[in-house]
């Protein structure tokens, strides 16, 4: 198999596992702490916490986690054919 | 309506013909192919480009008008389902990924379906289908964005409705048509810097009208507590319901061809990375801040009726005359960004996966030339009249655009892609599965409400997967070489 597909397949495996992730991530707060009644919503910046957590929280993660992707895992390949300069 | 209002969209619209005119003279001294460039930009696209290009294409009214109006009336339930869209940023990307972008170069593929015909040996079978499916598909949903394009300017400005979309028709028309799609990836990155600017100028002056976050916040638990919460003002958003949009808004994405087609067109994988990063924080501060706007404008004007009139009423209402202009830019960027999108990749499909395929392979290359400029420009014409009074049948199509779409190609892409079995009966099998199951869903769900309490995209994505590894294993069943 030509090797730049090995490196494809990695890379697309962990945007699924990324969107795995994220989902729980967002699902488990979203719906843990917002199914309490609403008197017993603390509040963090003026949010929700349930709000604060899954959306807010939950997308600077993955912001970071994208950053660190795009930096230090994801890898440089030419995307032509190999030996040929078209 | 207020003058100071107007001349942010007018300098708006001037820069846009500008990279117009500017990406039409690139094209005139390529050298990569006239298709190749018309319809992919020469496969040039850097990191920002390229991501701002996903963003705008993807954010459409519904992330400037409707959506934030349905926050408003249901409360942070309605961003929690909103921020599913974060997804999009990094997963078309990141999935489709660098295998795509290999094999479309080493196919020679302009189009999403370039890609599906030569990766299913040629069939013309699937050819055909799929362009039929974007061609009948897309062209509806353009409609839609150009009548809602044409009643933003009607509202802002006061014009009667026919005016406003001959402005709102010539403006799109004339960049796409002489400048392709590069015209198009370049005025959808200065379209999606409006659209930022916008919701963070809106963001902050909403935040101040309502005497900051905890203020709204105590307003709105007074009002009604549910709006709150995450299940909705009547309490009757569920999270099985909720969790449906992953799919819709999220990864299904991946099946959209206006996406796919964009993650062919990058330059190299140092701009793919690039993308991914900005593309995730764009698409999360746009659809995270639109939202709440809606949220947060609900003690500040309480009791519109019409959810798209939220934003535009807004911020007309907080901001100074100019200011308001150029954030009501950011919608009119939004809906041009998606419009101009669909119109070069509808003008493809028909110039590039019919007609060359199938009427005249030997066209030359002037004859291509003028074909494409004037398919482009027939089909905005088209669009224009048929929006002028949109008739019932596209109306009825415009509802199946998105997620039948995405039934329809979802598999045929991605498996496509990494499964070595997939063969043309499993991606003809899944396409009609795809596109019947989730029209025959719709009406059901219509009448008995959802099944199973989720968005009907859910099951005919499921259907359309089992069609195509069932298919694929039981007839003609070969290993493909990639």
């Amino acid at each position: 198999m030509d090797p730049r597909f090995k490196v494809a397949h990695r890379e697309a495996l962990i945007g699924v596992v990324l969107a795995i992730v994220h989902f729980i991530w967002w699902f488990g707060f979203a719906y843990g702490l917002g199914s309490k009644p609403v008197e017993e919503y603390s509040y963090i910046f003026g949010f929700p916490d349930w709000f604060f957590y899954s959306c807010i929280i939950g997308f600077v993660l993955v912001a970071i986690t994208v950053i660190i992707l795009a930096k230090y895992v994801l890898k440089d390949v030419s995307l032509e054919e190999e030996g040929d300069e078209q | 309506m207020n003058i100071q209002v107007i001349i942010p969209m007018i300098l708006f619209l001037a820069i846009i013909f500008f990279i117009g005119f500017w990406s039409s003279k690139k094209l005139e001294s390529s050298t990569g192919g006239f298709l190749q460039e018309y319809f992919l930009g020469g496969r040039e696209l850097g990191g920002f480009v390229l991501a701002m290009t996903m963003v705008a294409t993807y954010g459409s009214a519904s992330s400037f008008l409707g959506g934030p109006g349905t926050a408003y009336t249901m409360g942070f339930g309605w961003v929690l389902l909103a921020m599913t869209q974060v997804v999009t940023g990094y997963f078309v990307l990141l999935v489709l990924g660098k295998k795509f972008a290999i094999l479309a170069r080493k196919y020679n593929a302009i189009t999403l379906i370039d890609f599906l015909k030569v990766r299913y040996g040629n069939s013309k079978v699937v050819v055909l289908l799929a362009a039929a499916s974007i061609i009948i598909f897309l062209f509806s949903a353009m409609t839609a964005q150009w009548v809602g394009g044409g009643r933003l300017i009607e509202s802002l400005t006061g014009m009667q409705y026919t005016t406003a979309l001959f402005i709102f028709a010539v403006s799109v028309l004339v960049y796409v048509v002489i400048g392709g799609f590069r015209a198009v990836a370049v005025t959808d990155a200065v379209q999606g810097g409006v659209m930022v600017i916008g919701t963070l100028v809106l963001l902050i002056a909403v935040i101040i009208a309502g005497g900051g976050v905890p203020n709204i916040m105590q307003d709105l638990l007074n009002e009604n507590p549910r709006l709150i919460t995450p299940y909705g003002n009547e309490g009757n958003l569920s999270a099985a319901y909720v969790s449906s949009f992953w799919i819709l808004v999220g990864v299904g994405v991946v099946g959209l061809p206006q996406m796919a087609v964009r993650a062919m067109s990058y330059k190299n994988t140092r701009s793919m990375h690039r993308a991914l990063v900005i593309g995730t924080l764009v698409t999360g501060f746009i659809m995270l801040n639109m939202h709440l706007i809606g949220i947060f404008a609900r003690p500040v004007i309480p009791g519109i009726e019409v959810a798209d009139t939220v934003i535009p009423l807004v911020a007309l209402k907080i901001l100074p005359a100019w200011l308001a202009g150029i954030v009501l830019a950011a919608p009119l960027a939004a809906i041009m960004s998606t419009v101009d999108s669909l119109l070069i990749l509808v003008s493809s499909s028909i110039v590039k996966d019919v007609y060359i395929n199938y009427i005249n392979p030997n066209a030359t290359e002037k004859k291509i030339k003028n074909l494409s400029f004037g398919v482009t420009t027939l089909l905005g014409t088209i669009v224009f009249l048929l929006a002028l009074n949109p008739p019932e049948l596209l109306i009825f199509l415009n509802l199946f655009a998105f997620g039948g779409l995405e039934a329809a190609f979802i598999w045929p892409v991605v498996l496509g892609l990494y499964w070595s079995y997939g063969n043309k009966y499993g991606a003809i099998a899944s396409m009609i599965t795809g596109i019947v199951s989730y029209i025959a869903l719709h009406f059901y769900n219509e009448a008995y409400g959802n099944l199973f309490d989720i968005h009907t995209v859910v099951i005919p994505v499921i259907l359309s997967l089992i069609a195509y590894v069932s298919f694929s294993l039981l007839i003609n069943k070969t290993k493909y070489i990639f």
